[in-house]
């Protein structure tokens, strides 16, 4: 009679979170934080077709490192859970929270059933009414969920970056001075990034009823240039009364 | 899980309807045909769209009625698809409602699930299965025929189309019409058509056949200065679907008046 391997559970879930946590190191990090008008999402991204940040509904945005075939499955499934929600019930009643809770229970469903955990970390970025309304919810490949008020940090040397956007987020920070603060943390001391390597989405509060909108490399470009950015400040905050 | 992850063979893809049937909340059933033929259901009636240089401009009255009573001054017929599209409808109500809120949100699903928007022929065939899968519903008198009109970027220009009952579509390149009043006013904008129009002659063009349907069909409701209740007005161009202001529908309305009058 032959006797199975017994390996203890406390061991069995050790080796699956560091397989979960090497895929995720493995690729490049997110930002997403919180400025004036809404919420930026900054992924280090050099595809300029394979998008780790999307439309969700609209006041709902989603971005995902790891693996990509994994936590574009789980942006799908989101989009398909927003919109029979909206059509079920009402637009209004689609929320951040509730799916975060529902990638929660999917990805610890699959962490402790499934032959092999998701190697994701996903948020779920809900802009408000008003500032004090804005969300980030985090989710790591186990289903823990991590609500986050000011920013929030994806993938690989995460801990680094928060350390770094620790330092530099502040109330209140226009878009492009946003935007430099995410690209100061994703980079760091000795290296730089440009608006080529960088994927930006915006949740824009005012943005209609889609909030959700991308902003193409030289808009990037532009408001990565400091003097450039207050311009571009004055600029779009004169087109209401223009147009 | 009351909606897990598809297998690849059968994930509705970007397909909003598919997902519906997929997981048992089919939208649009069939009615018992004893039913239907009992009901005074509210029909919504005439719309029209037409091509001018920029664009297209849709435009439709918003009258809606139960056999020979008003169930609606205030209803509107002429409705953004998406962005560089519109749908106008005529038929009966409560499922020409529906359909359109169905494919208002197909377009906006697939454009998430997919990251690229369809293209203007794609959203017409979309609307197109839309109609033939109210067929039965079409048999027992809920008929819904909608019109079409976009703007194609690829082409840079505004098409338009209309269908049939059975979901038989139909590119136009000058002018379309639908429900009760399209007969006279499909004829105003026919002779008043010339290619190239620009948008003033368009949305007059617009106006001026819904006030000659208004005024020869019942069903069909003109402006109601009293109410300041004015027309749907629609145009849509390389910038998107803008509704045409009821302050300006009220100008081009009182010029007309004032033409009858003198």
């Amino acid at each position: 009679m032959t006797m199975p391997f017994y390996v203890a559970p406390e061991q069995m879930m050790k080796d699956r979170a560091d397989y979960a946590r090497k895929g995720i190191a493995r690729g490049r990090a997110t930002v997403a934080l919180v400025y004036d008008e809404g919420v930026a999402l900054v992924a280090e991204n050099p595809s300029n077709t394979l998008r780790k940040v999307s439309e969700i509904y609209d006041r709902i945005a989603f971005a995902g490192v790891g693996k990509y075939n994994e936590f574009d499955q789980l942006r799908v499934d989101g989009v398909r859970t927003a919109d029979l929600k909206g059509y079920q019930f009402s637009r209004d009643d689609v929320d951040a929270r509730s799916l975060a809770n529902r990638y929660a229970q999917l990805l610890g469903q699959i962490f402790t059933h499934e032959l092999k955990p998701m190697e994701v970390e996903i948020l779920v970025a809900e802009v408000g009414r008003t500032p004090a309304d804005d969300e980030l919810f985090h989710i790591l490949y186990d289903g823990t969920v991590v609500d986050e008020r000011r920013f929030s940090v994806l993938g690989g040397d995460a801990d680094a970056i928060v350390q770094r956007a620790e330092d530099t987020w502040r109330e209140g920070l226009t878009l492009g001075d946003a935007l430099g603060v995410a690209v100061g943390a994703l980079a760091g001391a000795d290296r730089t990034l440009t608006a080529d390597d960088l994927e930006v989405a915006v949740l824009e509060r005012d943005n209609g009823r889609r909030c959700f909108r991308r902003l193409d490399e030289a808009e990037v470009a532009r408001l990565l240039t400091p003097a450039a950015a207050d311009s571009a400040g004055d600029e779009s905050s004169g087109e209401p009364a223009s147009g | 899980m009351s909606m897990p992850f598809f297998g690849p063979d059968d994930d509705p893809g970007a397909n909003f309807t598919e997902l519906l049937r997929r997981i048992g909340l089919s939208p649009m059933p069939v009615l018992p045909a004893d039913v239907v033929s009992e009901l005074r259901v509210p029909h919504a009636t005439t719309c029209v769209a037409l091509s001018y240089a920029d664009g297209v401009v849709m435009a439709g009255d918003k009258r809606a009625t139960a056999g020979n009573l008003i169930s609606s001054r205030t209803m509107e017929k002429v409705l953004p698809a998406d962005r560089y599209s519109g749908v106008a409808i005529a038929g009966a109500a409560g499922p020409a409602m529906e359909m359109v809120r169905l494919f208002q949100l197909q377009l906006e699903h697939y454009e998430k699930v997919e990251g690229a928007s369809l293209s203007l022929e794609g959203k017409a065939n979309q609307l197109s299965m839309m109609v033939r899968g109210n067929l039965p519903a079409a048999m027992q008198g809920l008929v819904v025929v909608p019109i079409f009109a976009g703007y194609d970027e690829r082409r840079q220009q505004g098409r338009l189309f209309t269908y049939d009952v059975t979901g038989g579509r139909y590119e136009e390149k000058d002018l379309v019409a639908t429900g009760s009043g399209s007969l006279h006013a499909g004829t105003v904008i026919k002779v008043g058509y010339r290619p190239g129009l620009g948008r003033d002659d368009a949305v007059d063009l617009a106006v001026k056949a819904l006030w000659v349907a208004a005024d020869a069909d019942s069903a069909t409701g003109g402006p109601d200065p009293l109410r300041g209740v004015y027309p749907t007005v629609a145009t849509i161009t390389a910038t998107g679907f803008e509704l045409v202001g009821d302050d300006e529908l009220r100008r081009r309305f009182d010029v007309i008046a004032q033409e009858v009058r003198a």
